[in-house]
């Protein structure tokens, strides 16, 4: 056991650094908390950027467009990603339905989508919650019912992210509506494109136009879209769901949340003292970072794991409830730190607005902020349902 | 980077845990701490002599089997398993920790017998007045001839009882909190001037108040340079704070596993109470706790040897978290037991006991925190 990086691991990390600073676009410097204020332009040009270096799937398995990096290599990328700054990269297609399609995927199905999600030339979106089933998703109502080489599609799923943009979604629909609940439901991609499919906004406590409504009005399917056995696309959702988790963890990006934390409180008064030194506070920003190193420690523990052979098993739902709680502290603190000036509303800047907004520039986003990360202790399978998941699979009462 | 165990390694922890399984079951252990000794002192032998467990940390060359912290955490964590009351902390953690650090004759000579058994090292720094500031220090260790004549009291010395020495800090200069002036002896146990107070802990071991009155020790005790003994100190406490992290993780791991079994098994409302929500969350809760000692404890012994400010604030940073998981996980333990909990007749009572004792031992988690911001929250 050591912590100490090998020499071609320094070396690694010293070549991925440069990249970053060669290759990272000038125009998004600077802007990881506004994300939403991207365009979908903003988000792929750093895709783009990393895909054609080879880069944007360090996950996946080589033969499939992976890097072939170890465990702690993948580690030093996604540290240096977020030391630099850089905006994330959507998981919806790397990280979701893409291991679903080279884990169960036909060759054909390989070949049509992979090339597609490397490129990020096909942005996609999940399907999965409905108005009726959010913690308990095996109750959804969607259905497809066959009609020669086609399922025709009816039925509304909510809170899919950045679907404005989507070309593609994947899907969960019951297809056996006689099956007992996670029995009868197939996993489908779906275009949309697709006559029948209409994506309606959702805009959150923040102001973002994150989410939305997508209803579909017989959408036709052709059956070749159907990923793994009809009636076993529950399979498929549990699958996706385990490696979303791995990621959830947000290890590398909450560093750099606390780092910001204890820069503004160097920076904001507190009477005759910076902030920093009220022992309140910064007692809470102990706690914080020291839960953080808990967190940081318990997925190197458990990449060691995976790259032992042990591949990402419910134990990640740790990851995932510690990680979205240490987020939502971040962006709590974060608004106690800026005090009277989380308060003014920032719309962002209009067209030809020259404006100087209200308040230091860490205090435009810090409540929008507070208020949209209430999601994650919500999405990916709620904390509740993950301390469900341990329970169950991991301490087996 | 790498966090994977040696073939070595992972043998050391299955002998162990064979051994302990075979030894240490919850009567015995009743039995000895109920003895007059209030220890069996076959157990140490056989981790000498029959394991070689008492070698694992220390270099081959000097008997050993060549390791080192990581050895050290996985015996503490295996006898935190069955909240063993061995004193490998005093013996080999701190005393053997300080020999490493010091080497020389002293180092020579002892050692080896460390190694085989024949000595146990009592630890005695904590002061009534001290609290956790290891520099807080009143016993006067007076230049006499050639020695010193040491005078003054330590309080809760664990294992010192069963001590053949004793590691004692002591003030050679300075005032009471000065970081200056503070030197480690390492003396006979029953020289003479040592008067002992003895009494069993809540948690099961043995422990003594010590008067010096007098004591005359010879200069070859001096571990280190004199008076500038306070950073040798911190080191060994450092490496012995990890060392009851690790136990902990032993400890409160077997007070989740259980809960989980009791749990299991004790039906009410017609059916078992592991059925419940509310008490399956608390114990995905106290699993979370565990696993995030162990990466804590994990973290804190791979930084045992970076330079001290770093090493410090690693160490706090874990014992800070430790502290609370132990708190939280015995404090529910016991809750999800009900009645039958709070008795002498299950394990699980003791397991909290020394979970308990933990939680404060070699600091408090506000200490640890405190530590911790000033050495990397500054202004």
């Amino acid at each position: 056991m050591q912590l100490e990086f090998s020499p071609a691991e320094i070396a690694f990390q010293k070549e991925v650094r440069n990249f970053i600073t060669e290759s990272y676009p000038e125009n998004l410097r600077s802007v990881q908390d506004e994300e939403h204020d991207l365009s979908k332009e903003d988000f792929l040009s750093w895709h783009r950027i990393l895909a054609k270096k080879g880069w944007i799937a360090p996950a996946w398995p080589v033969e499939y467009g992976g890097t072939g990096w170890t465990a702690t290599e993948r580690f030093i990328w996604s540290e240096e990603l977020a030391s630099a700054d850089c905006v994330g990269t959507m998981p919806f297609g790397l990280s979701m339905v893409g291991p679903v399609i080279y884990t169960f995927g036909t060759p054909e199905q390989k070949a049509k989508f992979l090339p597609g999600i490397l490129s990020g030339d096909d942005w996609w979106c999940q399907g999965y919650s409905e108005p009726g089933a959010g913690s308990d998703l095996a109750s959804l109502r969607t259905k497809a019912v066959r009609d020669g080489d086609h399922y025709v599609v009816n039925g509304q799923k909510t809170w899919t992210t950045m679907a404005q943009h989507a070309d593609w979604g994947f899907f969960l629909v019951r297809t056996d509506p006689d099956a007992k609940a996670q029995e009868g439901i197939s996993f489908l991609l779906i275009d949309m494109k697709s006559p029948g499919v209409t994506v309606r906004p959702i805009i959150t406590l923040g102001g973002e136009h994150e989410v939305n409504e997508v209803w579909l009005e017989d959408v036709r399917v052709p059956v070749e879209n159907r990923v793994y056995e009809e009636n076993k696309g529950w399979t498929c959702a549990k699958f996706l769901l385990a490696h979303e988790r791995t990621g959830i963890a947000a290890v590398a990006r909450s560093k750099r949340g606390v780092e910001k934390i204890k820069a503004i409180a160097r920076t904001e008064q507190d009477g005759d003292r910076p902030l920093i030194a009220n022992p309140f506070f910064k007692r809470k920003i102990s706690e914080l970072e020291i839960d953080l190193t808990a967190l940081e420690f318990t997925e190197l523990r458990s990449l060691a794991g995976e790259a032992a052979g042990n591949g990402p098993g419910p134990e990640s739902s740790l990851l995932k409830i510690k990680g979205s709680e240490i987020q939502q502290r971040i962006t709590e603190l974060a608004l106690e730190a800026v005090g009277h000036y989380g308060a003014p509303y920032f719309r962002g800047f209009g067209e030809g607005d020259n404006e100087h907004p209200i308040g230091p520039d860490y205090a435009h986003r810090a409540a929008p902020t507070y208020f949209n990360t209430r999601k994650t202790t919500i999405y990916g399978g709620s904390n509740e349902i993950q301390r469900n998941i341990i329970a169950k699979m991991v301490l087996g009462i | 980077m790498d966090f994977s165990y040696t073939e070595t390694q992972d043998m050391i922890r299955d002998t162990l845990s064979r051994f302990l399984a075979d030894t240490y079951d919850f009567d015995s252990r009743g039995k000895m701490i109920a003895s007059s000794m209030g220890r069996d002192p076959g157990i140490w032998k056989a981790l000498a002599q029959d394991l070689g467990m008492l070698g694992a940390s220390f270099s081959e060359d000097r008997g050993g089997l060549g390791g080192g912290h990581l050895e050290n955490a996985l015996i503490m964590e295996e006898l935190g398993k069955v909240i063993a009351i061995e004193p490998y902390l005093q013996t080999v953690v701190l005393g053997g920790g300080a020999l490493k650090a010091v080497g020389g004759a002293v180092a020579d000579a002892v050692i080896p017998e460390i190694i085989n058994g024949n000595v146990i090292i009592a630890f005695a720094y904590a002061e009534p007045q001290g609290r956790y500031n290891l520099a807080n220090i009143r016993t006067i260790a007076k230049k006499d001839g050639a020695g010193y004549v040491l005078n003054g009291h330590k309080g809760v010395v664990y294992a010192a009882p069963w001590a053949t020495h004793l590691l004692v800090t002591a003030r050679t200069g300075g005032a009471t909190t000065d970081v200056n002036g503070v030197s480690l002896f390492l003396i006979d146990a029953n020289a003479k001037g040592i008067v002992r107070r003895d009494y069993p802990t809540v948690d099961g071991f043995q422990a003594s108040e010590i008067y010096f009155e007098n004591a005359a020790i010879p200069a070859d005790a001096l571990l280190g340079d004199e008076g500038a003994g306070l950073p040798l100190i911190e080191r060994i406490v450092d490496e012995a704070t990890v060392a009851v992290c690790a136990e902990s993780c032993g400890v409160t791991a077997k007070l989740h596993q259980g809960t989980l079994e009791y749990a299991r098994q004790r039906n009410q409302f017609g059916q078992p109470i592991s059925r419940f929500q509310v008490l399956q969350h608390r114990m995905v809760d106290m699993f979370m706790e565990v696993e995030q000692s162990k990466s804590m404890t994990t973290m804190a012994m791979l930084k045992l040897d970076l330079p001290a400010a770093e090493r410090m604030a690693a160490v706090s940073a874990c014992k800070a978290k430790v502290s609370r998981s132990a708190k939280f996980v015995g404090q529910s333990a016991i809750q999800t037991h009900g009645g039958i909990g709070i008795t002498q007749e299950l394990a699980i009572g003791h397991f909290f006991k020394r979970a308990t004792m933990i939680e404060n031992q070699f600091g408090s988690a506000d200490h640890h925190y405190e530590r911790f911001e000033r050495l990397t929250l500054a202004d």
